[in-house]
């Protein structure tokens, strides 16, 4: 078998084993959650009766280990389960599968995140790139200072900022980002514009520093001085000596900030409002919606085993020793 | 014809499209009305009245993805504008806070135990269907079932029977007399909705339901059979859960939205700069409380409960946690928006010298403790720090104890643990409503445990019997003195009224009156508002 297949199964099966620490540790943290939906959803309404009658129907009473085999079963055959809000009131069983919650926010948290990311990655690297050929030049300091500033702030800041610019005093873009199933792709984009630019000012920072390091780091390498003796030009040693090596690293920090758009952007979403997932699962943690919130737990954990399991094919891909073992 | 009824006549025709503008300032400017004034008044004209039109987009501060189209699950202000935007009710509290009658067309009840609804006649479902006696008892039954989880199952333990006499009417029995039952089924939980489709959002109201998008957004269009005369005027509604004030008023603003509810007080007075826009507050039923429990010491004491009740300076709260939106209270629950509102009372203020003499009657001596949260209202910790700098001025030690915002209202509210604490609530549209839920000895929400002192039981009994008197005199008699009881012995501080703070784009006109019973002029802005 080729050792780069080799290494991506390997990765895989390990990527599964995380998984199911993962939905163990979601699993014995929302046991852990004080309060119950019963009551929550009762509110002051709820009697013990009408809690315990409640707790029957949607089996809460079970032992922890069956709810987790049940759930987990149900996982893997991609069914979530049903979420438990929408079950009262006389009977009528109105309550959404998860997945059918889920779906729709995803679908738009990814979009927001490719958006973002189609903007922010070209431009981390490009920076990162380019500060590092001017090194302590003043385009460099200039680069750093600013998308350090940026990163600094916190993102409803720069948000607010950002719709005091660009929706109130200059309005260029719509400080409301509802978009929803209907929109069409042009309208989709344009008022999603301030929530992506905001994301990207929040995430350029890291990504074009480390591009930045990664090569400076091996400026050092003797093999990068011997290119120079043999006169390639600066431009020529970063790009095809440093960069390909520097791969590694960087998709690292790429795939760590991918995963951040889509699991981390709930301010952002909630100052812009933009329907996303992240509002969904704080809607959810808020009525103690279990299903909802082990459901959307476990799309972010597998985003983030996803996307560093990429970075690591990446890693390995551009990295010639580990692509050609001895 | 004198000049005022010709000029009233000219008003008629123009606001009826009878003759133009030009018209309309020539009459008046015939009638010895300046120029200026002229067209000032013309544009008055122009601006009250409803013309149709127009997406009227909303941003409202509640919402959440548990919502439902159930009225029976109706809790937050996202769900009363959305219900009452595609629904309707038996009757209706009008923008100038009297019940009309809404798809009832007349209601009687010779002995206020049993009442008959007459039904309005050929009004039509969305779903084309025709509304019949069959349907209102079907949607009363989807709250009053044995298990039923409707929030409105409580309001309706009262009706014994209630059935359908023909098509077009409908007769409640009730356990016991309540003069007030026509108020009840206004409530925003009962609906009426076609029988045996509770839940999908088809009703009777100015809007169709487009989409529905739980804690995000719900889009209406147009209902153009409305029966309702002069009401829904937008072609198009957007309603939006914009949960965060700031973005709200953004959106505002930037004129993504045309209007909102909620604006936050913090920033009001910058907010108010802005040129497009305008702020307008209703000060209805809803109130800041400060209950103490006679059934814990010392609040069991007339005279400790006395000095605290003269020890708070009401203007100050008003002007400091309220920022001037909202009202001084008088240690009852009864608002002037409510029909019979006792202003006879004597209104209490701070009073040094009051607050020490029952003080010192009181016998009590050291700390009182109160308990606060931002749970119980935003300002409350504030609040309690003002009344305890208060009635140190008299003499008094309050300890202000900040609680933990998460579980107030099961371990701080309305519990013997706690002897003191703050609360809000959103008021009720009758006086007998608002005491059953929170005052009289057999609701659980009695959070100040006032049920056994003489005056108590007075008031108690007093209440029954008002709830069953028809006439009008008499009733007022009744509750002008269990407003005095709960202001004299009841456990109850009641210190401000907060008035709802909306925006509007100046695009958007309404009636001079804006209903005060719930926020958004009734929760029925979305009907009653026009584009200008």
């Amino acid at each position: 078998m080729h050792p780069v297949l080799q290494t991506v199964l390997g990765r895989l099966g390990l990527g599964l084993a995380t998984l199911f620490v993962v939905s163990l540790i979601i699993f014995s943290a929302i046991e852990m959650l004080p309060g119950d939906f019963g009551q929550a959803i009762l509110g002051q309404a709820a009697t013990e009766e009408t809690v315990a009658a409640f707790r029957r129907e949607l089996g809460l009473d079970e032992p922890p280990y069956v709810r987790y085999l049940q759930w987990v079963g149900g996982a893997i055959q991609g069914d979530l389960g049903t979420s438990f809000s929408g079950r009262n009131a006389s009977g009528t069983d109105r309550s959404r599968e998860v997945i059918d919650l889920i779906a729709p926010r995803l679908w738009n948290t990814l979009f927001l995140a490719s958006v973002t990311a189609i903007i922010a990655v070209p431009v981390s690297l490009f920076l990162g790139i380019t500060s590092a050929l001017y090194r302590n030049s003043v385009y460099d300091r200039t680069i750093n200072t600013t998308t350090l500033t940026t990163i600094s702030f916190p993102e409803f800041f720069v948000a607010y900022i950002l719709i005091l610019l660009l929706a109130s005093l200059y309005p260029i873009f719509p400080s409301l980002a509802n978009v929803d199933a209907s929109t069409p792709l042009s309208e989709r984009l344009y008022r999603s514009a301030l929530p992506a630019f905001t994301l990207t000012l929040v995430i350029v920072a890291h990504m074009m520093r480390m591009t930045r390091a990664a090569i400076i780091n091996l400026l050092a390498s003797p093999y990068i001085q011997m290119a120079r003796l043999s006169g390639a030009s600066q431009t020529e040693v970063i790009l095809k000596h440093a960069l390909p090596n520097a791969w590694a690293p960087i998709a690292t920090v790429i795939a760590f900030n991918l995963a951040y758009l889509v699991v981390g952007v709930v301010v952002v979403e909630v100052v812009f409002v933009y329907p996303g997932v992240g509002q969904l699962m704080v809607d959810a943690v808020t009525s103690r919606d279990i299903p909802v919130v082990q459901g959307c737990a476990l799309i972010f954990a597998v985003t983030y085993i996803l996307l560093n399991l990429i970075a690591d094919i990446i890693g390995i891909i551009t990295n010639p020793r580990l692509l050609h073992p001895k | 014809m004198s000049k005022l009824e010709y000029r009233a006549m000219q008003e008629l025709k123009y606001r009826s499209g009878q003759i133009d503008r030009r018209t309309f300032v020539r009459s008046l400017l015939a009638t010895g009305v300046a120029l200026p004034s002229a067209l000032s008044l013309a544009g008055q004209v122009a601006a009250s009245t409803p013309k149709s039109g127009g997406r009227f987009r909303m941003g409202l501060g509640h919402g959440s993805t548990t919502d439902t189209l159930d009225s029976a699950t109706s809790e937050n202000h996202f769900t009363l504008v959305n219900g009452y935007t595609f629904g309707n009710h038996l009757t209706e509290v009008s923008n100038t806070g009297e019940l009309i009658p809404e798809l009832a067309e007349s209601f009687e009840s010779d002995d206020a135990q049993k009442w008959v609804f007459n039904l309005r006649q050929g009004v039509e479902f969305h779903n084309g269907k025709t509304m019949t006696s069959e349907d209102v008892v079907a949607s009363y039954n989807h709250h009053m079932g044995e298990d039923s989880t409707s929030a409105a199952k409580g309001l309706l333990t009262q009706v014994k029977s209630l059935k359908a006499d023909g098509k077009n009417k409908v007769i409640f029995e009730l356990e016991n007399p309540n003069a007030d039952f026509p108020f009840i089924v206004s409530d925003y939980h009962i609906s009426i909705r076609p029988a045996g489709d509770m839940a999908s959002g088809v009703g009777t109201g100015g809007y169709i339901l487009q989409s529905f998008e739980p804690g995000v957004k719900s889009v209406l269009k147009k209902n153009p059979n409305y029966w309702k005369e002069g009401k829904a005027h937008f072609d198009e509604v957007e309603l939006i859960s914009i949960i965060d004030p700031t973005a709200r008023q953004n959106a505002l603003t930037s004129g993504d939205i045309d209007a909102m509810d909620r604006v936050d007080l913090k920033t009001v007075n910058l907010f108010k700069r802005n040129k497009d826009i305008y702020i307008w507050d209703a000060t209805g039923t809803a109130h800041y409380t400060f209950p103490m429990r006679l059934s814990v010491a010392p609040f069991d004491n007339y005279d400790l409960r006395m000095a605290l009740k003269w020890s708070i300076k009401r203007q100050e709260l008003v002007d400091k946690i309220l920022l001037g939106y909202g009202a001084i209270g008088n240690d009852h629950p009864i608002s002037t928006a409510n029909r019979y509102h006792n202003a006879e009372l004597p209104q209490r203020e701070f009073d040094a010298d009051k607050a020490a003499y029952h003080y010192k009657k009181s016998g009590h001596s050291g700390k009182i403790q109160l308990s606060a949260a931002d749970a119980a209202f935003a300002g409350a910790v504030d609040a309690a720090q003002l009344m305890a700098a208060s009635a140190a001025e008299a003499g008094m030690e309050i300890e202000v104890i900040r609680e933990p915002k998460d579980g107030y209202w099961s371990n701080v509210w309305n519990n013997d643990a706690k002897g003191w604490c703050a609360c809000y609530w959103g008021g009720r549209p009758t006086e007998d409503w608002m005491f059953s839920a929170a005052y009289t000895d057999d609701t659980e929400w009695n959070d100040t445990a006032w049920k056994t002192t003489d005056a108590a039981v007075k008031f108690n009994k007093l209440v029954k019997e008002a709830r069953a008197e028809l006439d009008d005199n008499k009733r007022r008699e009744l509750y002008y003195e269990c407003q005095r009881l709960i202001y004299d012995d009841g456990g109850t501080i009641c210190p401000i009224f907060n008035s709802y703070v909306s925006a509007n784009s100046k695009a958007i006109a309404t009636d001079e009156n804006i209903a005060a019973n719930w926020d958004s002029d009734g929760a029925k802005c979305v009907e009653r508002w026009w584009f200008a």
